[in-house]
């Protein structure tokens, strides 16, 4: 299945947008939480600033996040993880919202009570977890749902590498494959479960062969490339649609930053971030589009100013809006 | 077609199946999931009878995949279907307990009230039948305790269908209760006051309104499920010695209606809370405490008196089990204590 021109052009733009948006994010969530900011004698406080608490970016991790959902529509759902942005951007949550819930703001999709590992947007069918290894369940839900209401709309599960060691992996795609449901599992394996890399935490080396087990198709993409990723999520969802039932993809791809935010990355090896950054997958993309004849200087430098300008009004948008009153705080509990 | 406006009466189990197959037939988006709720009809019965009139579309028989089909009804519900998802035993909700108080119960908050989840988590709870420590808990305070599910519990059948109607119609998670030994099941002994009347239209018993199970003026009785069938029957043999009890049935515990309590205990001066579930940090201590905290306008005229299951797990053995949740006995005696002590 080969990208259209648009398609490639909608990836390559939405990945300059993750990536801006997560570079942007890794500098605004040191903001006062460095000294002398803070309490004395601290180096670091994870609860200050107008970004609090963890923070895990998926820069390097954008062609998984494009080359699936350049084949979802509005109506397909999206649960993905506590790493979340580039999903979110993907299947179309609006920038603002999402930055302005991020920094806690009564105007953010949860009016600020969910926070970075926590966006709800039941317009564009999106959700994420905390939870290692609970995204599954929900989507096998959504594709439940849909089947129920004769719909052929598909579910995408998101989930990491680390997770496809969870009970619910292997639940979900036993019960999604039983029950022949529309749901697309794809791992996204980015070598390392926060310290301990994958080697070490997984019998198998490809997590894709694990499909074997529940006799479901299972592919393994072995480059971290926007359209290899889209070939293999595309017949997936197809698949999917026409109700022949899950498949499991699993991705290689590479973490640019820590596992969180001021995580000091002791466990990885000296360089092995600027080494993965030289296949840097949005220059690829460029270099592809320009072969093709698809993108010249001019037009780059449009995307990018294009970009620039939403990420720069979504933060804009999330700075400039008004806290919770307190008193909300008990509300919607329940609705 | 005439009006079926009969009563019949029914066991709690076959109220809380035609309770499900009413609002199944009133409303195409509720469905029910679990193990062995299709041919078997639930271990509990629960659901008898439902598979031939729905099928296997509506009536799911799932693997033992609490996790995954929990999970799924959180996220059916949010795109518009009314699950109902049977947990066999409470004592299992260690296998899947992270989509239930993670997911479930924080989603519709974490959205901002933007998520619904219509799920109707049912389960059974219980002991009295010697099932040992995995298999006899009662645990609903444990789900009171954490915030975002309404906690319905029973204690007979024109309620449980009631407020399994309710239930089904609410836009938010609930976990209804049933326990095992008021289900009126043909191969466990059950208290027969949970066998009533149960009109055959359906009805709704709304949430957060406690049920007067029996009028009293000296000693207030407040329980839940089947404790309440121990506490009317108890309530029984102290009117035999002259001790009045008021016996308060909360029916459920979130929305808890306090002031139903407050109101009788301002009336007889008496509390006797009576508990299947874990005595320690429990219901019977948030009742004690809701009274406590009105002691400015509540005069008692004996310290409160607390029964539950002690710091230990459900013993297996007859004697030891029997000793270990209260039984009407053990009511008596609390009820004849209180008569006998004064405050200082």
């Amino acid at each position: 299945m080969e990208p259209t021109a648009e398609q490639l052009l909608w990836m390559y733009e939405t990945m300059q947008v993750i990536r801006e948006y997560e570079e942007v994010m890794a500098k605004v969530y040191l903001e006062g939480k460095l000294p002398p900011h803070i309490q004395k004698g601290l180096a670091f406080d994870i609860g200050s600033g107008p970004v609090p608490g963890e923070m895990h970016l998926a820069a390097g991790q954008e062609p998984v996040a494009v080359g699936v959902c350049a084949h979802l529509r509005k109506e397909d759902t999206v649960v993905g993880t506590h790493r979340p942005h580039h999903f979110a951007i993907a299947k179309g949550v609006p920038l603002k919202e999402m930055t302005a819930e991020i920094f806690g703001r009564a105007t953010g999709l949860g009016r600020g009570k969910g926070g970075h590992m926590h966006l709800f947007d039941a317009e564009h069918k999106f959700s994420c977890s905390g939870i290692v290894g609970a995204s599954l369940p929900p989507a096998v839900g959504a594709a439940l749902a849909a089947r129920k209401l004769g719909k052929d709309w598909v579910a995408v599960a998101f989930f990491g590498d680390g997770a496809a060691n969870q009970g619910t992996f292997h639940e979900s795609l036993n019960l999604a494959a039983l029950w022949k449901l529309p749901v697309v599992f794809v791992c996204e394996d980015n070598k390392w479960a926060i310290s301990v890399a994958k080697g070490m935490s997984t019998a198998i080396a490809s997590n894709a062969d694990r499909s074997t087990a529940y006799g479901i198709p299972g592919v393994r993409v072995e480059k971290n490339d926007a359209v290899e990723v889209f070939e293999v999520g595309g017949e997936a969802v197809a698949r999917a649609r026409r109700g022949d039932g899950p498949s499991l993809i699993e991705v290689k791809t590479d973490r640019y930053f820590g596992h969180f935010q001021g995580d000091a990355e002791l466990y990885r090896p000296k360089g092995e971030v600027e080494e993965l950054r030289r296949n840097d997958p949005i220059p690829a993309l460029a270099a592809h589009l320009r072969a093709r004849g698809l993108l010249d200087e001019a037009g780059d430098a449009a995307i990018r100013a294009r970009v620039q300008r939403v990420v720069t009004e979504a933060y804009e948008f999330a700075r400039s809006s008004p806290y919770p009153e307190s008193a909300e705080a008990a509300q919607h509990v329940f609705v | 077609m005439a009006l079926a406006t009969g009563t019949r009466t029914l066991t709690m189990a076959q109220a809380i199946s035609e309770a499900i197959g009413q609002e199944m037939e009133r409303d195409p988006s509720v469905f029910v999931m679990g193990e062995d709720i299709g041919k078997y009809g639930g271990i509990f019965s629960a659901t008898g009878g439902l598979l031939d009139r729905f099928g296997p579309e509506r009536i799911m028989d799932t693997p033992i995949s609490e996790s995954a089909f929990i999970g799924a009804a959180t996220g059916a519900a949010a795109e518009g279907m009314r699950p109902i998802a049977e947990l066999m035993f409470v004592d299992f909700f260690g296998v899947c307990m992270d989509q239930i108080y993670n997911h479930l119960a924080k989603n519709t908050y974490m959205s901002g009230g933007r998520v619904r989840l219509p799920v109707v988590l049912m389960t059974a709870i219980g002991g009295g039948y010697n099932d040992a420590a995995q298999h006899s808990q009662c645990l609903y305070a444990t789900f009171a305790h954490m915030p975002g599910l309404k906690i319905v519990v029973p204690s007979n059948a024109y309620d449980a269908k009631g407020l399994m109607v309710s239930a089904i119609r609410d836009d938010n998670p609930v976990f209804y209760f049933f326990h095992k030994g008021i289900m009126g099941l043909p191969w466990m002994a059950y208290f027969e006051g949970s066998t009533t009347p149960v009109p055959e239209q359906p009805y709704a018993v709304p949430f957060g309104e406690a049920r007067v199970a029996r009028e009293g003026g000296d000693v207030t009785v407040v329980a839940v499920s089947q404790m309440v069938q121990k506490a009317v029957l108890a309530a029984e043999e102290a009117a035999k010695e002259g001790i009045s009890a008021e016996v308060i049935d909360l029916r459920t515990l979130v929305p808890l209606d306090a002031e139903s309590v407050a109101r009788s205990v301002d009336k007889t001066g008496r509390l006797l809370v009576a508990d299947e579930d874990y005595l320690n940090f429990g219901l019977t201590g948030e009742i004690a405490a809701l009274v406590g905290e009105r002691l400015g306008s509540i005069k008692l005229k004996a310290p409160i008196k607390r029964l539950g299951v002690p710091g230990t797990p459900i013993p297996y053995s007859r004697p030891l089990e029997q000793a270990t949740i209260p039984q009407v006995g053990h009511l008596v005696e609390a009820m004849r204590g209180l008569m006998t002590t004064s405050v200082a």
